[in-house]
């Protein structure tokens, strides 16, 4: 087990290293990219005049290295400053946006997960059947459909006639059961993205470890084919189906932008994009932090797993 | 400087009402928008779906820059002066204006109008809201207009604005959205406040998401502001917004996707309301870089587009085709009967020939940011210049940071006007020698005489000719192919009422659909 | 009425498509002989109907300027004329004919997305295997690195580089292979480390085998399979990529005819139930499951299964 402890203490220190770069490499980025705060703020009504004003007031005359290190530094103090855009705290404006987030997250992922593991489960145990063919084409096709096309489609479907909202509001006094109702259809086109991924990878899995010879035994000894595969290639093929899972969780909580455009939802998709466009650096670098977090500890989480699922990791010599 | 007077022997601001009405004489409303009048009646909510809106916008004034914090903003606050319906200044918190030679404006401020938090609007709150917008410091966007402006001070019950020069329109400016009243203190206004003496309270803000306003019981107009309640939703996406709209979320969206519009008013529901105004599209070329610095390889690009197809097929037919001509058929001196310039590639090639040249090729830079429909726009042009050997290689820039990378800074591009309801203003933004916006770095010398000379002009015949003649000038040596006025498309639910007329001055009945309308 | 016209739709599909995949398949095997046509006799029927689409999109990318009834930009009419001669599909929101844009569509999309995700598995490959192999600070500067672009959303990742260095197709394609590259290189890293602690590779170090011999002779052709089956997603991806990023504003430059943006640009047609944006969606979810079929019979074949 100590080793495992050790593993978690060096990742997350490889973690804060990673987070290092990715604010060098999104700072640089947003350097590079034409234009500022002030330009877009002002927008087509900018004169040269109002854009110097407005300049010196955001502190933007202030040469590159020296803004990140400002930054820098107070983020490390946990200060993540005011949106320069609309002068408001940076923390207040992300903590209720992340909430959403990750609620949306996690109802997309208790639909997904079970389905695509089962699903991936049942189309290895009847490989090459009709049930697995169909299956595949079907997770094939709702993943090569656009997933703001899916959204419109499950919109025509279940929001026109009534059934569900097409978008979601959230305001102070929302309860959980009205998220649920309201996110369904957001979450569900989340569900028809992801599913695939997790259920072909699955199935690989499990198959991949058919061709064994301690399978072979198994099969040998005449049990039944549900048995070979729930108790014997499933532990096996854990670590590649936790692999893949904890990627798209990691999806669903950083990547799903378009449909929080579609449904109207306040993510942080949307907030990273808006202030990416806005050049409202310290918003862009905060989000970017949460993300790649939400990666980091979703990928370290993953390998804890697979080194706790699989008893040769476990016990390395 | 003496005392100017019309022929009539009416005081400035009568002329410049007088002028206004026939102004409003000329507005062309299509039939959709004409409904029953019905006495607005108090009550409801009113939710409406705007296609702008983002997470840096916020409460300053001076840096409103989309529909949605403009139509936000009408919501709760006040101006000194409104455009009203029919395109004419009316008063609001200014209860009358007077100028007797131009530069000295006398603006009467209404008494016994309280803002929200209680407090009485006063004089310097007025002052305070103008200031904020002058000056070293300010970084508003409108700073430029008062750049003519001396000295602002009380004098009692009125706020008197001296100019450095004469300027008739400039009562005009007061109606400007970025100018708000809002409360001061030791003469400034908080810009991070809310507070105004609007019709509605805001009650909660998510930038970029949604903010929800209550009626304010102390609104000095009794018949405005009827509903109970307001919602503005922030939805950038067109199909989104024409779920909230076919699903019952909203009552009102703007910018109905073109292709959309038919079926949309055949199911019934919502109606359609289409209103043309002085908005236009405009294809702005570098008037200093050749080819474009000859004045034929301008016309030759005149001749090559089909004005008519792109009013169709970009505009879905909710717009008019213009003659390179920025002033608008909602203006006063509007010149309807300027020669227009059909599709016509023979004469594009004899241009093209004037010229010198046999063949032109140019790219257009274009992006959806520029207008809806912009990159779309393009396409269509270069495939109709091609006929006229010309050839447009359609250049898409990232919507993100168009305004810096692309407009003023390529040669040719895509761009757009929200119009201005005085002929100057927009002349002087967009045409004027040396002007900041002037994106075709345009300098014609008896255009740049006849602006200033229209400026203080007082015979209403003599004013509309100079204005008329700098429109041809503009559309026949301007470096600006302008193909199309584009009408503000909106998808209103039946469950709301709009009145006979709806503003042509800015979207959304000149923003303020909160306030003029009610529910059915 | 109307879900049982479409069900019946559906079973009409499908039957045609084994149909046509059991006859391609007959077809094959009469005109190819040896290994070649004893593999293509054990192709399951979904494999061979894969193999058919391809070859039909391939030979639709290659003659486009034949097939097609007009020039990819031409406009022809007004905007979302119905389905009748000489517009066979109606025409676009510009009056393009949407056939036209269609059968040009198969090339430009097809052959950017062939080409992108190629270059993305060659350099995520080939950095991926040979950091494994090397291991050492080679094996963790890259992996780091590599944590980090992985650790930036893809789209707004893509999204910031595109808006840096322009939208031109080449930048496309360079900005969304790096992306997808790194998914590359984290697959084929940790599937050449299962494969490099094997006692055969050992044996080969031995042998005094350079690292780069190694790759290809000792560690690749183990690696394949994995590999071959990622190419079948990633392959898909990269129409959804570009349709996402003209969703966002950005994407190929018009008038370019793509399947992505011309879902885009017809999506809110979908509304009202007019089935034109089905069209170039469809084109690209036939396209993928496709690549998918064959690509599982690959494994399958690969897998060593015998049943």
């Amino acid at each position: 087990m100590a080793h495992v402890w050790r593993m978690i203490g060096q990742r997350l220190l490889l973690g804060l290293l990673t987070l290092f770069v990715i604010s060098v490499v999104i700072f640089g980025a947003t350097e590079l990219l034409p234009g500022d705060l002030a330009r877009e703020l002002l927008g087509q009504s900018a004169t040269p005049e109002t854009l110097a004003a407005l300049r010196e007031q955001l502190g933007l005359n202030d040469p590159a290295p020296l803004r990140y290190w400002n930054w820098l530094t107070a983020a490390l103090q946990g200060d993540f400053g005011i949106s320069m855009g609309n002068k408001r705290p940076i923390a207040d404006l992300i903590a209720a946006r992340l909430g959403n987030t990750l609620f949306l997250a996690a109802y997309a992922a208790a639909m997904a997960v079970p389905l695509s593991l089962m699903l991936g489960v049942l189309a290895a145990l009847w490989r090459n059947s009709i049930f697995d063919r169909a299956v595949n084409a079907m997770a094939l096709t709702s993943i090569s459909f656009p997933e703001f096309f899916v959204a419109y489609i499950l919109i025509v479907w279940l929001a026109q006639s009534g059934v569900f909202p097409s978008m979601v509001r959230i305001s102070s006094r929302t309860t959980t059961p009205d998220m649920l109702y309201m996110a369904f259809l957001p979450a569900l086109t989340l569900t028809l993205v992801v599913t695939a991924h997790m259920m072909r990878m699955t199935r690989a899995a499990i198959i991949n470890l058919l061709a064994s010879p301690y399978i072979e035994m198994a099969r040998l000894k005449g049990l039944s084919p549900l048995r070979i595969v729930l108790r014997h290639a499933v532990p096996n093929a854990l670590a590649p189906i936790i692999n893949v899972v904890a990627l798209n969780l990691a999806y669903l909580i950083t990547g799903v932008v378009v449909v929080e455009v579609v449904f109207v939802y306040p993510g942080l998709g949307q907030l990273m994009v808006d202030a990416v466009s806005n050049r409202d650096i310290a918003v862009v670098q905060a989000v970017a932090l949460i993300f790649a977090s939400a990666y980091v500890l979703l990928n370290l989480l993953a390998d804890v797993l697979s080194t706790l699922s699989n008893p040769r990791l476990m016990h390395r010599r | 400087m003496t005392t100017i007077k019309s022929p009539a022997g009416l005081s400035r601001r009568g002329v410049l009402q007088g002028a206004s009405a026939l102004g409003a004489a000329a507005l062309i409303l299509p039939a959709g928008t004409r409904r029953a009048a019905a006495q607005p009646k108090p009550g409801g909510v009113f939710r409406a779906g705007i296609g702008h809106g983002s997470t840096t916008d916020g409460y300053d004034p001076g840096l409103w820059d989309n529909l949605y914090a403009q139509t936000f903003a009408a919501a709760r606050h006040n101006q000194l002066i409104e455009v009203d319906a029919d395109s004419q200044l009316a008063p609001e918190l200014a209860e009358s204006w007077e100028t007797a030679d131009g530069v000295t404006w006398v603006f009467k401020i209404r008494q016994g109008v309280t803002f929200h938090s209680g407090k009485d609007m006063t004089v310097d709150d007025v002052i305070a809201s103008l200031n904020h917008h002058r000056g070293e410091d300010s970084t508003s966007a409108v700073k430029p207009f008062f750049d003519p402006v001396v000295d602002i001070k009380a004098d009692g019950q009125n706020v008197v604005v001296t100019l450095n020069a004469a300027n008739a329109d400039f009562a005009y400016l007061m109606s400007d959205y970025h100018l708000p009243i809002m409360p001061s203190a030791d003469g400034k206004i908080d810009p991070t406040s809310t507070d105004g003496v609007g019709g509605y309270v805001v009650e909660s803000f998510e930038p970029g998401v949604q903010a929800t306003l209550t009626k304010n019981p102390n609104y000095w107009k009794s018949d405005r502001a009827n509903f109970d309640g307001v919602e503005l939703l922030s939805i950038i996406d067109p199909a989104a917004r024409l779920n909230a709209l076919m699903t019952g979320a909203v009552d009102l969206i703007d910018q109905v996707d073109v292709a959309t519009i038919d079926m949309l008013e055949a199911r019934g529901g919502n109606r359609i309301v289409s209103i043309s105004g002085n908005a236009h599209y405009v294809f702005p070329m570098d008037s200093r870089a050749a080819p474009f610095s000859d004045n034929n390889v301008r016309l030759a690009l005149k001749y090559a587009l089909d004005r008519q197809e792109m009013v169709d097929k970009i505009l879905g037919g909710h717009g008019s085709v213009a003659n390179d001509n920025p002033i608008g058929p909602a203006n006063r001196y509007f010149f309807a009967d300027l020669e227009p310039k059909g599709y016509d590639p023979d004469k594009a090639k004899f241009y093209l020939k004037e010229a010198g040249l046999d063949t032109l090729e140019v790219t257009l830079t274009a992006a959806d940011a520029a207008f809806t429909g912009a990159v779309d726009a393009a396409v269509l042009f270069s495939e109709k210049a091609a006929a006229a050997g010309i050839t447009i290689t359609v250049d898409r820039a990232p919507n993100d940071g168009y305004w810096d990378n692309v407009w003023m800074q390529k040669p040719f591009c895509a761009s757009y006007w929200g119009g201005r309801p005085v002929e100057d203003q927009m002349f002087t933004t967009a045409y004027a020698r040396g002007a900041a916006w002037n994106d075709s770095f345009w300098d014609h010398e008896r255009f740049n005489e006849l602006l200033v000379a229209a400026r203080s002009e007082v015979d209403e015949d003599k004013r509309r000719e100079m204005y008329q003649e700098m429109q041809r000038i503009v559309s026949y040596e301007g470096s600006v192919v302008i193909p199309m006025y584009n009408n503000y498309v909106m998808a209103v639910s039946d469950r709301i009422a709009t009145p006979e007329k709806i503003s042509a001055n800015w979207n959304l009945d000149g923003f303020r659909c909160s306030e003029r309308w009610w529910i059915a | 009425m109307q879900a049982t016209s479409i069900l019946l739709g559906i079973v009409i599909a499908v039957t045609a498509a084994l149909v046509s995949g059991w006859l391609f398949r007959a077809l094959l095997v009469a005109v190819t002989s040896g290994e070649l046509r004893r593999s293509f006799r054990g192709a399951p029927v979904t494999a061979s109907f894969g193999m058919l689409v391809i070859l039909l999109y391939f030979v639709v990318a290659v003659l486009a300027p034949i097939l097609a009834p007009f020039p990819e930009r031409q406009v022809v009419g007004a905007q979302y004329l119905p389905w009748e001669a000489p517009y066979y599909l109606g025409t676009d929101n510009l009056g393009r004919d949407m056939l036209t844009r269609l059968i040009y569509g198969a090339r430009n999309t097809v052959g950017i997305a062939f080409a992108t995700t190629g270059l993305a598995f060659v350099v995520g490959s080939v950095l991926g295997l040979w950091a494994a192999t090397v291991g050492g600070w080679i094996d963790q500067v890259l992996s780091r690195l590599v944590d980090a672009l992985m650790a930036i959303p893809a789209l707004i990742f893509s999204l910031l580089l595109l808006t840096i260095f322009g939208t031109s197709i080449t930048t496309l394609i360079l900005v969304i292979a790096t992306i997808d590259a790194t998914r590359v290189f984290r697959l084929a890293r940790s599937v050449a480390q299962g494969i490099v602690v094997m006692d055969f590779i050992e044996a080969a170090k031995l042998r005094g085998e350079g690292v780069w011999r190694l790759i290809s002779r000792e560690i690749l052709p183990n690696a394949l399979a994995p590999l071959v089956a990622e190419f079948g997603l990633r392959f898909c991806f990269v129409f959804l990529a570009i349709s996402a990023l003209s969703f966002l504003g950005l994407g190929i430059q018009p008038p370019t005819a793509d399947w992505g943006s011309m879902v885009r640009e017809n999506a809110t047609l979908i509304n009202f139930g007019d089935v034109t944006p089905l069209l170039p969606a469809g084109a690209i979810a036939l396209l993928t499951v496709a690549v998918n079929f064959v690509v599982d019979w690959q494994l399958h074949r690969a897998s060593g299964l015998k049943e």
